[in-house]
């Protein structure tokens, strides 16, 4: 990786930085924080299912470790949050690595590994609404401590910032990935495992290294969201609509590529608050939008937006039906 | 602790229940078998059946026994139209395309119907909803005993249409070997359709029988569906009499973890059991080598 390939993510990152310069408004905050939240959250789930081709179903295993470390570890044993947030990530890695080293090894992959990561994020969620050290089920609220060394700001730009970094630091972690040869062998397992094996790609250590990558990144996203909103409880951290979120995001963006992840969650968000505007306050009028997106996603756009607006400015190239046919 | 006869009853109402999850299961594991996807909308259809069987109730008082008259044909219609026109075209052919299609339809399913309906819990009273049978010491409620028997019927009877009919022969050809099967003539994408509808008509007897004895809001189908998956990992994808075991089983095992563990761990020894056989046997008990 040269600094030429990262330059596009540093003129992203710092024109999006001037944002909270010009929109002072708390909801639209509020709405730009949740969205670079769930935007990080895909950027994880990206990493194992965009380039590795392994579909998790339960990103929610990761997302409510993170976020249940951060929140318990300040709540119960009294740690800096700022030190909690860095723990959340880590364990978000371990659970990773640990589903990933009892599903790899039996050698599940396609259904049947969407099929046990489901499982286990649900097996958390029913632990954590069950044990008392996690509130059970009134959940765990963080206290209201207002002070930076404390994680807890005055304004709702700093956690924009702070957001917006933790997005542009996976995006340089992705483009990394993209152009080193564990990506190389990561792509080569998504395409053709057996063929990558044969020619003497260790899948199982590459499969495990994008799962740990995914599980950590995801899990920074939990625990941003927990110390945003000071709350949570079993059904939403590790609640079925995180999983989901994190699989629309990179598919509706361009499943696979860099800025994939974020332009899908901007895009589906934006949606998803304009349908708000349209319908009125529905409760699931948005994510009913989602849904339906995600299969005209798939059937008219298996490469998401970005693939569209290339096959816009080359229309006559057709690249990546071949990968999805 | 336990006297015998609570455990024995919690074994018969875990019997009882697990002929209805075989019931959800056994539309699963018939479109694993044949298209070889996992069918993520299942719960959201299933869903959908049940707030069918409540309309229809409400809306004519039709009682949910006969909804099954109706509920069953318009639902293989459904299925059958779903997949023809959606998830065949949708998913070009691949695997995870199929899987990603199936989960936007469950998606979408499941809030329109929170959107239609909120998300209110509603019931059917039915005037036999809390009849009881005695049996011996035990006494069984008589809509889940009904809900067994009719689970165990139909079971019986899709095992006869697809080993007795030209449908579940082609059906049959279709799952071992496609390319054989349409080179002979048979139009895949038609019993693919055809298969799916069968999945969605099983879901609507399920949903007839559950509804006197449960109640129905837009989540509903995301409890039943894990189960269902938990009892097609372990009956072996694709195999019909598996998916009966499995049920029954799978059943049982909850009413005793709840019994033992109380509600809310209750179904934890669920997922522990499908973690398990996924990771130590994919294919399952009954299931054929992949």
């Amino acid at each position: 990786m040269t600094f030429r390939d990262i330059v596009p993510i540093l003129v992203l990152i710092s024109l999006l930085a001037f944002v909270p310069v010009f929109v002072t408004a708390n909801t639209v905050l509020n709405f730009l924080v949740f969205t670079l939240i769930i935007a990080l959250a895909a950027q994880g789930w990206n990493i194992l299912g965009g380039f590795g081709g392994q579909f998790s179903f339960g990103h929610a295993a990761f997302f409510g470790t993170g976020a249940y470390v951060a929140a318990l570890l300040q709540v119960r044993l009294g740690f800096n949050p700022w030190v909690a947030f860095a723990i959340g990530a880590v364990a978000g890695a371990a659970v990773g690595w640990m589903i990933g080293y009892l599903s790899f090894r039996s050698g599940l992959r396609g259904s049947y590994f969407a099929l046990v990561t489901l499982a286990f994020a649900e097996v958390l969620r029913i632990l954590a609404n069950a044990a008392a050290f996690t509130g059970g089920a009134a959940g765990v609220l963080i206290k209201l401590d207002v002070r930076p060394e404390n994680f807890q700001f005055e304004s709702r730009a700093a956690f924009f910032w702070i957001a917006l970094a933790l997005v542009g630091a996976t995006l340089v972690l992705t483009r990394w990935i993209e152009r080193s040869r564990f990506g190389a062998q990561l792509v080569a397992v998504r395409e053709n495992e057996a063929a990558a094996k044969a020619l003497g790609v260790d899948t199982l250590r590459v499969k495990l290294g994008a799962i740990t990558l995914s599980g950590a990144v995801t899990a920074a996203a939990g625990c941003l969201y927990a110390q945003y909103f000071l709350y949570v409880d079993a059904n939403i951290a590790y609640g079925t609509w995180i999983s989901v979120e994190a699989i629309l995001a990179p598919i509706v963006g361009g499943l696979g590529t860099v800025f994939g992840p974020l332009v899908g969650a901007v895009a589906l968000h934006g949606l998803g608050e304009i349908t708000k505007l349209a319908a009125g306050s529905v409760p699931g009028i948005d994510l009913m939008v989602f849904g339906g997106l995600l299969v005209v996603a798939v059937a008219f756009a298996p490469d998401g937006i970005l693939g569209l607006l290339r096959r816009l400015r080359r229309p006559v190239q057709t690249s990546g039906a071949a990968r999805h046919a | 602790m336990y006297s015998p006869a609570i455990i024995a009853e919690a074994v018969v109402n875990g019997l009882m229940t697990g002929a209805v999850y075989a019931l959800i299961a056994l539309g699963l594991t018939l479109v694993y078998g044949v298209l070889h996807i996992i069918n993520f909308a299942h719960g959201a259809l299933l869903t959908a059946a049940m707030f069918a069987v409540w309309a229809v109730y409400v809306a004519f008082g039709l009682d949910p026994y006969l909804a099954i008259l109706p509920l069953t044909p318009l639902f293989f219609g459904l299925g059958y139209a779903v997949q023809r026109f959606v998830i065949g075209p949708a998913s070009h052919g691949s695997d995870s395309n199929i899987l990603l299609v199936t989960l936007g339809l469950s998606i979408a399913i499941e809030n329109a119907l929170l959107a239609g309906f909120r998300s209110d819990t509603r019931t059917l009273n039915t005037d036999y909803g809390f009849q009881v049978v005695e049996l011996g010491p035990l006494l069984l409620s008589k809509p889940r005993l009904i809900g067994f028997g009719a689970a165990v019927l139909v079971t019986a009877l899709l095992w006869l249409l697809l080993s007795r009919t030209d449908t579940g022969k082609a059906i049959r050809a279709v799952a071992k070997e496609k390319l054989g099967a349409s080179l002979v003539g048979i139009d895949v994408a038609h019993v693919y359709a055809v298969t799916f509808g069968l999945g969605c008509a099983c879901l609507a007897v399920a949903a007839c029988l559950l509804m006197p004895t449960f109640y129905v809001n837009p989540r509903i189908g995301q409890a039943f569906v894990l189960v269902a998956f938990t009892i097609v990992v372990l009956g072996g994808m694709g195999s019909i009499p598996g998916a009966l075991l499995g049920g029954l089983f799978i059943g049982v095992v909850e009413s005793l973890c709840g019994l033992f563990l109380g509600d809310s761990l209750g179904q934890i020894g669920i997922f522990l059991i499908f973690i398990l056989v996924l990771l130590v046997r994919p294919t399952g008990l009954f299931g054929a080598k992949a």
